[in-house]
């Protein structure tokens, strides 16, 4: 990826809070086409239809922003613009991912609610990039009054000529579909989420082959998350060093952390990747009701949790978290004071994986049952010293050895829990309660 | 099925290819779910038909998705989120509150057939946590006991 970066890109000295997917969030009416269409919204889909300009510039630009996939695994957005078959006789197809369903996440809802039309036009650049025909924006069950605004979003792009034939005179046709999911986590996974539009149960597929030749209905796919697609009018409009300038190397732009938790101040905060933890932080108000720190997980239970005194140093930024042994995800930072007791809030989140397995993989789908009546043993005080090596053991035979990465995520949280809190589980296991 | 059904699931129906219709098999579960309150097997079969796939197809799809409610929920169904961000802010104590006042515990309906609770997994919107959905369609945040109360009395 290095060598697509300009090294004389000036980096601001100091990070601070900068809106580009949430930047209509402070306007009224924020999601209204009309707010969008004021901040020159829908402006660089009709500059690229009138001049015609080549998608392969455009992928060009996406590579200078070093825009990496928001959802969680931060694979470069245009490298992966680029495996799609651009000469296929037949219908492409792009989704957007707003399943947004590991625990502490909601930054996808926000820029629905807030900023649909330009989740809409990043989406149309998309499909004229990829050549898609057809795309379709998954959005999580929960949230059906969200889901029926952006579809009311759609409606009024329809009207004002940025969907379906003939855009905007262009020749260029795309036409684009909300679908509401109804509560599995694992449709966030990619193959997951296409097996669910095809109207079946969600079972992640075997890759390869991958989406990009083999998706929806066997026809070639791009999947990318929410932010990502919403980050790309902006690129376009400003070109791809501002955005990477927003930045640091390897994590262009900004991007947006969905805090929750222990906070004075929680909700979603936009940030200039390389910004330091502790001013996103004060920016939330600080730890509830005065607390200490106690511990962070700074990007969904999917990544490794941090104890206070570690993630206190950090920078908020893919080399950042992940020299520290954990990494951004999907940015859902989940803040934990000194008030928390470690092996609960462990049982919940292994509840939670061990609920969510789909159940095609034995490691996955016993393993993770292992683990939480491992975790509830504990937590009953009904466990010896001996049952946090088999916690271990278990996670470790889960991981890696599943067709998708819910495994991987339902290890992880086991692990780093253990790895930073073992005093937390040994004392309540020889006391059956937390000490601390 | 009505014809007022047929019509919003011809809807999203039309939203992909023609010999694609079992892509509408999770919204049509749903727009027969909002009409009924629950699936009964009925409505799994009529959507069998209308959507020419196999009724178990159909099955395997609503015992997969967890908003789907293949037993009578009552009139309203709470689905309260116990993940980690709503319990770090407090959730068990409105659990405890909504068990204690409607005398029900989890995947129970009140006598009256009024109210019924569910334990939910993360519904992606932990700024506003604690928080719940009624009939898996609005969702009311930052709870607190206060809002729990007069929730219950809004629901008539």
């Amino acid at each position: 990826m290095n060598e697509i970066i300009d090294k004389n890109i000036d980096f601001m000295d100091t990070k601070d809070f900068f809106k580009i997917c949430l930047r209509t969030q402070d306007l009224k009416n924020p999601g209204s086409i009309k707010t969008y269409q004021s901040l020159g919204g829908y402006g660089q889909i009709a500059k690229i239809l009138e001049s015609k300009i080549d998608p392969q510039e455009l992928i060009n630009e996406i590579k200078i922003s070093g825009l990496r996939g928001r959802g969680g695994a931060g694979f470069p957005t245009g490298i992966k613009w680029s495996f799609m078959p651009r000469d296929y006789d037949g219908t492409k197809y792009i989704v957007c991912n707003s399943d947004e369903g590991e625990p502490g996440t909601f930054k996808d809802r926000d820029i629905i609610r807030h900023n649909p039309h330009q989740l809409i036009e990043g989406m149309i650049i998309a499909a004229y990039i990829m050549n898609a025909q057809v795309g379709f924006n998954y959005i999580h069950g929960e949230i059906w009054e969200d889901y029926k605004f952006f579809e009311k979003a759609l409606d009024d792009a329809r009207k004002a000529g940025f969907l379906g034939k003939n855009i905007l005179g262009s020749g260029f046709d795309f036409e684009l579909h909300a679908v509401h999911g109804y509560g599995a986590y694992i449709c966030g996974e990619e193959t997951a989420l296409i097996e669910s539009i095809e109207g079946k149960k969600g079972q992640p597929r075997y890759k390869p082959p991958f989406p990009a030749t083999y998706g929806i209905y066997g026809q070639p796919t791009n999947v990318n998350n929410t932010e990502t697609f919403a980050s790309i009018p902006w690129i376009i409009e400003h070109g791809g060093q501002a955005f990477m300038a927003h930045g640091v190397e390897n994590s262009g732009g900004t991007k947006i952390f969905s805090v929750s938790g222990h906070v004075e101040k929680p909700g979603n905060y936009e940030i200039q990747l390389g910004m330091t933890f502790k001013q996103l932080l004060n920016e939330a108000g600080g730890v509830w009701k005065g607390r200490k720190l106690k511990a962070v997980i700074p990007g969904g239970p999917s990544t490794p949790v941090l104890p206070a005194e570690i993630i206190m140093d950090a920078t908020l930024d893919y080399d950042g978290l992940s020299r520290l042994g954990s990494s951004v995800g999907a940015g859902s930072m989940i803040i934990m004071d000194d008030s928390t007791c470690m092996v609960k809030a462990l049982k919940r989140l292994s509840y939670f994986f061990y609920e969510e397995s789909c159940g095609q993989c034995t490691p996955c789908r016993e393993g993770t049952g292992w683990v939480y009546r491992i975790i509830n043993r504990i937590y009953n005080g009904k466990a010896t010293l001996e049952d946090l090596q088999l916690l271990t053991d278990v996670s470790k035979k889960i991981s890696g050895r599943t067709i998708c990465a819910l495994g991987d995520a339902a290890a992880t949280p086991v692990l780093s829990f253990i790895k930073y809190f073992r005093n937390d589980f040994e004392d309540f296991i020889k006391h059956k309660k937390t000490v601390s | 099925m009505n014809e007022k059904l047929k019509k919003l699931i011809n809807k999203e129906i039309s939203k992909y290819p023609s010999d694609k219709k079992q892509s509408a098999v999770i919204a049509a579960l749903a727009i027969m779910q909002n009409n009924r309150g629950w699936l009964s097997e009925e409505d799994i079969s009529e959507v069998s038909k209308y959507l020419e796939m196999p009724e178990i197809a159909v099955l395997e799809v609503a015992t997969f998705y967890n908003m789907f409610d293949l037993q009578p929920v009552g009139k309203y169904k709470i689905s309260i989120c116990t993940n980690i961000s709503c319990m770090l802010r407090n959730s068990d104590e409105i659990v405890e509150h909504l068990k204690n006042k409607l005398k029900i515990n989890f995947n129970e309906v009140t006598k009256d057939g009024k109210f019924c609770l569910k334990e939910s997994e993360c519904m992606g919107a932990c700024g506003g946590a604690p928080l719940l959905t009624i009939n898996n369609q609005k969702m009311y945040e930052n709870l607190d006991i206060p809002k729990i109360d007069s929730l219950l009395k809004e629901l008539k």
